[in-house]
C-alpha cells in the first residue's frame, strides 16, 4: 500500500504547474465563475474549448484527467437523465407513454453536461492536479491571512490539513495492518446484515482510533522538540510570490468571462 | 570534567497517577556528559531510559535534583517559554518511530520545519535544508514522499530535520529499534559521522549491546539507578553486572567469554567483532610461539 498519493498532484512540467499557488486558487474560483457565465450554444462551445485548451496547457495525460470524472460520471448521468426528461418546453421532439422528450432537454441536459466537465476539469487543473497539497495549504493560509486580525486561527488550519494530508497513509497503511491482524484472528467482515458488517468494525475502529491518539501525542512532543510554537515568527522554505505569468493568466481568465457574457447576447438558438 | 556539557545531579522522577499515587521511576541519577562527547545509554524495558532522555529536552520535569547545561541549571525554576525554546534548539531529539516525527508531506519541507519554526530567512533554511539531506546522505529523495520511503530513510530524514536546526547535542530515543539492520546500519553510520565530524555531543539510548560499543562511554540503567558507567571495554568486561541488569553482552564478548571459560586464556577487549578477532588472533600466536 506503498503507492496511495493523495490528492490528485500529477507531477509534470508545465505552465499551469509553475503558476502561484494562490493565483491558481484565484484563477480556479474565477473559472468557476466563468462556467456558471454560459448561457448558449456558442459560450458553452468556448467554455468547452477552454478546458480541452487547459488540459493541453497543463501538460496532464488524459487518463490521469479521466480519474477525476470519474467518481462523479453517476452525477452526470443523474443530470442528464433529469434535464432530458423534465425539462418542458414547446414542441415535444417524441413521446413514450409518460415520458415527453424536449428539445429544450436535450439542450439543457447537453449544456450541464458541458458545465459539470469544465468546472471539474477546471478546479482539478488548477488546483489538486498541478498544486501539491502542501502548497495548496500554504496558499488557503495566506489568501485568508486577513481573517487572522479578527481571531480566526488560519495558521492553525493550515497546520491541520498538513497534519492530516501527511497521516492519511500512514493510517490507511495501519488500517489494513489491523485489518489483516484481525482477519487472522478469524474476524468476519464479509458475510451477515448492515449492523453485522457494522459490528465487526469495531474491532478495526478501536485500535485505530487508540493509536492515532498515541500518534498524535508523540507528533505534538516531536514538533514542540523543533521549536513549534504556533504561527507567529514562522518563515518558510518555499515562499509564494506572484509574477507577470499569475497576472497574465488571471487577466486572460477575466477576459475570458467578458467574452461569455458577449457571446450570450449573440442570439443563436435555444437560450439557456 | 571541566567542559561537561550536560550534568545531572541526583535527579529523582517519579510519574504521579491519577488516583494522587507516585510511580517513582528515576532514582538518585548524577552523571555528566562531555561536549562532544558520544554516550549511550543501556536498559532493559521500563527501566527508565525514555523518561531521562525527556527530562533532559524538558518535556518533564525532575521531581527533585538538577539537571545543568552548559553550567545553567534549567530545573530550579519554571523556565520562560524564551528559555525553553532556546535550549531546545541547542539539544534535539529524535525518537523511535520515525512515522510519528514527520510532519510535512514533502521530505525536504519537514526537513525545514524546524529552521522554519526558527524564523530563519528564505536562503538559510534553503542551505540548511540540502546540507543536512546531505549529511543523512538523502539528498536524491528532497521531493519524495515520506511515506513511501522505508523505516530507515524515514529515520534518517527525521535526523536531517534535527540537523538542520544546529543543535549541539542530539538524543536519540532508541532510534534504531524499529528498523531493518539495513537501515539501523545507516542511521548508525550517520550517528557516527554526526559526532565525529560535525563534533556534535550525542546521547543514544538503546538496548543493542552492538550500538553501545560504538559509544565513548556507557551509562548502565536499572530500574531507575545507574548501576554502572565507564568505557565500552570497562562495562562489557562484566558482563555478570550486565546480566543481572537483564541485558545481553555483545556476541562476541559472549563468544570470547565462553572460549576463557572452556581453558583458553584469552585476554584484551573483545567486545566489537574487530578487537574479538584480534584477540583471538594474538593468542593464537602466542601459543604457537
Ligand atoms: N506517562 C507515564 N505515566 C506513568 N508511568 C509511566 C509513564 N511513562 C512511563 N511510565 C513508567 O515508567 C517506567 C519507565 O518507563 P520508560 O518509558 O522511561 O522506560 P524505558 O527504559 O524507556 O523502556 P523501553 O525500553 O520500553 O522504552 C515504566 O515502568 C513505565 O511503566
Ligand atoms: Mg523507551
Amino acid at each position: 500500500m506503498k503507492n496511495i498519493s493523495f490528492g490528485q498532484y500529477y507531477p509534470a512540467e508545465s505552465l499551469i504547474h509553475r503558476l502561484d499557488a494562490r493565483a491558481k486558487v484565484i484563477l480556479a474560483l474565477l473559472y468557476i465563475v466563468c462556467s456558471f457565465l454560459c448561457k448558449n450554444i456558442i459560450s458553452f462551445a468556448a467554455l468547452a474549448l477552454s478546458a480541452v485548451v487547459l488540459v493541453l496547457l497543463s501538460n496532464i495525460p488524459l487518463k490521469a484527467v479521466f480519474r477525476a470524472i470519474r467518481p462523479i460520471l453517476f452525477v452526470m448521468l443523474f443530470t442528464v437523465v433529469l434535464n432530458v426528461f423534465w425539462t418542458k418546453g414547446e414542441s415535444p421532439l417524441f413521446s413514450w407513454g409518460i415520458l415527453t422528450v424536449y428539445p429544450e432537454g436535450l439542450y439543457n441536459a447537453l449544456f450541464m453536461l458541458v458545465r459539470i466537465l469544465s468546472l471539474i476539469i477546471g478546479t482539478s487543473i488548477f488546483m489538486t492536479y498541478t498544486t501539491t497539497p502542501i502548497e495548496l495549504a500554504d496558499a488557503i493560509e495566506q489568501l485568508l491571512a486577513p481573517l487572522k486580525k479578527i481571531k480566526i486561527p488560519v495558521h492553525e488550519f493550515s497546520m491541520m490539513m498538513t497534519v492530516a494530508l501527511r497521516f492519511i497513509p500512514t493510517l490507511i497503511e495501519e488500517t489494513e495492518k489491523i485489518t489483516a491482524a484481525q482477519k487472522a484472528r478469524g474476524a468476519d467482515f464479509s458475510s451477515g446484515g448492515l449492523i453485522k458488517r457494522a459490528k465487526a468494525l469495531i474491532p478495526i475502529l478501536v485500535p485505530l482510533v487508540i493509536s492515532a491518539f498515541r500518534r498524535a501525542d508523540e507528533l505534538a512532543t516531536a514538533m514542540e522538540c523543533r521549536c513549534y510554537r504556533g504561527g507567529d515568527g514562522r518563515t518558510k522554505l518555499h515562499v509564494l510570490h506572484y509574477d507577470a505569468k499569475d497576472f497574465l493568466m488571471m487577466a486572460v481568465v477575466v477576459v475570458f468571462g467578458v467574452l461569455l457574457i458577449g457571446l450570450n447576447m449573440l442570439a443563436i438558438g435555444y437560450t439557456m | 570534567m571541566s567542559d561537561a556539557f550536560i550534568q545531572v545531579e541526583n535527579l529523582n522522577y517519579s510519574y504521579a497517577e491519577e488516583d494522587g499515587r507516585e510511580i517513582p521511576v528515576l532514582h538518585d541519577i548524577s552523571f555528566e556528559i562531555g561536549r562532544g562527547e558520544y554516550v549511550a545509554i543501556l536498559g532493559h524495558n521500563g527501566s527508565g531510559k525514555s523518561t531521562l532522555a525527556k527530562l533532559l529536552n524538558l518535556i518533564l520535569t525532575p521531581t527533585s535534583g538538577r539537571i545543568l547545561f552548559d553550567g545553567k541549571d534549567v530545573a530550579e525554576k519554571e523556565l520562560t517559554e524564551d528559555e525553553l525554546y532556546q535550549l531546545r534548539r541547542k539539544v534535539g531529539m529524535v525518537f523511535q518511530n520515525p512515522d510519528n516525527q514527520l510532519v510535512a508531506t514533502i521530505v525536504e519541507e519537514d526537513v525545514a520545519f524546524g529552521p522554519e519554526n526558527l524564523g530563519l530567512p528564505q536562503q538559510e533554511i534553503r542551505r540548511r535544508v540540502d546540507e543536512s539531506l546531505a549529511i543523512v546522505g538523502m539528498t536524491e529523495y528532497a521531493h519524495h514522499e515520506p511515506h513511501r520511503l522505508s523505516g530507515g530513510q524515514k529515520q534518517r530524514i527525521a535526523i536531517a530535520g534535527i540537523i538542520a536546526m544546529l543543535p549541539e547535542c542530539m538524543i536519540f530515543d532508541e532510534s534504531t529499534a524499529m528498523l531493518d539492520p539495513s537501515g539501523r546500519k545507516d542511521v548508525l553510520r550517520t550517528i557516527e559521522t554526526l559526532n565525529r565530524e560535525k563534533g556534535i555531543t550525542v546521547l543514544t539510548i538503546t538496548h543493542y549491546m552492538n550500538e553501545a560499543a560504538k559509544a565513548d562511554r556507557i551509562i548502565v540503567l536499572d530500574d531507575g539507578r545507574i548501576l554502572m558507567e565507564g568505557t565500552p571495554a570497562e562495562v562489557f568486561a562484566r558482563p555478570e553486572i550486565l546480566r543481572k541488569a537483564g541485558l545481553d553482552v555483545p556476541q562476541c564478548s559472549a563468544l570470547v567469554e565462553g572460549l576463557r571459560e572452556a581453558g583458553f586464556a584469552i585476554s584484551g577487549d573483545c567486545y566489537s567483532p574487530e578487537l574479538c578477532a584480534e584477540a583471538i588472533c594474538r593468542y593464537i600466536q602466542e601459543k604457537r610461539a
